[in-house]
């Protein structure tokens, strides 16, 4: 094996032990958005570097082209994707009734629209629903 | 239609590539289980998209394997493809949270 595929080598075994972690986080953390930050940084770690490693592969311009496509639409769709995952979870009916351990956000949300201040505001207008009855 | 010649990998890489492949096949297990298990769905939805990173991530490691590097277009659809379906996922669990 000379330098190139030793490198090719190194980013494939260091991408699958990625997506193996990535894998298991998913397996074993106890919540939907610690189990997503597993999901979203460690998979497009994981495959990034697998890409990473078809490019020293190959050694071509076309195939690093292909590759950079690849990493570019992974990388610019993954966190947009798990926002929007994580921003629907929240307001789903199925996790909201669930306590959560810190929940920053509460009533930092507008219960109809769902646009998002950074601080609660202060007539109390937009505290959401859940958190006045846990209040109670 | 005119194939590009296979650029073969030497022994020392394809048993690299083996084992990756094992290691992302153990890997998707985990994941089809807790899209099996999972308490709710977004759950699911987020399961099912790591599930999509790693056949991406296989198709690479296919690709290097065989010496295709024609089988890197399937790859980049799929990376165009699979976003589309977590963002209409998340859309209509949004709907259902506030209908």
């Amino acid at each position: 094996m000379n330098m190139s595929e030793l490198l090719t080598a190194f980013l494939l075994i260091v991408g699958s032990g990625f997506c193996m972690i990535a894998g298991i986080g998913v397996l074993r953390m106890p919540d939907l958005f610690t189990r997503m930050q597993a999901s979203a940084k460690a998979g497009t770690l994981g495959v990034g570097c697998i890409v990473l490693g078809v490019a020293t592969n190959f050694q071509d311009l076309k195939v690093a082209a292909e590759a950079s496509l690849i990493i570019a639409f992974l990388f610019l769709t993954a966190p947009i994707a798990s926002h929007l995952i994580a921003r629907a979870a929240y307001f789903a009916v199925d996790t909201k009734n669930r306590r959560l351990e810190h929940d920053e956000l509460a009533g930092c949300y507008d219960p109809d629209t769902h646009t998002l201040a950074s601080e609660r505001p202060k007539d109390g207008v937009w505290v959401r629903r859940d958190v006045q009855e846990i209040d109670d | 239609m005119i194939l590009a010649k296979a650029l073969m990998p030497s022994d020392g890489l394809q048993l690299i590539c083996s084992i990756a492949l094992i290691v992302l096949g153990i890997a998707m297990f985990l994941t089809v289980y807790r899209i099996l298990r999972g308490p709710s769905l977004p759950d699911r939805v987020v399961a099912l998209d790591l599930l999509a990173y790693f056949a991406t991530g296989a198709i690479c490691i296919y690709s290097i394997q065989f010496g295709r590097s024609s089988l890197l277009i399937v790859a980049v659809v799929m990376a165009l493809i699979l976003f589309l379906g977590t963002a209409a996922f998340a859309y209509y669990i949004e709907k259902r949270a506030n209908p």
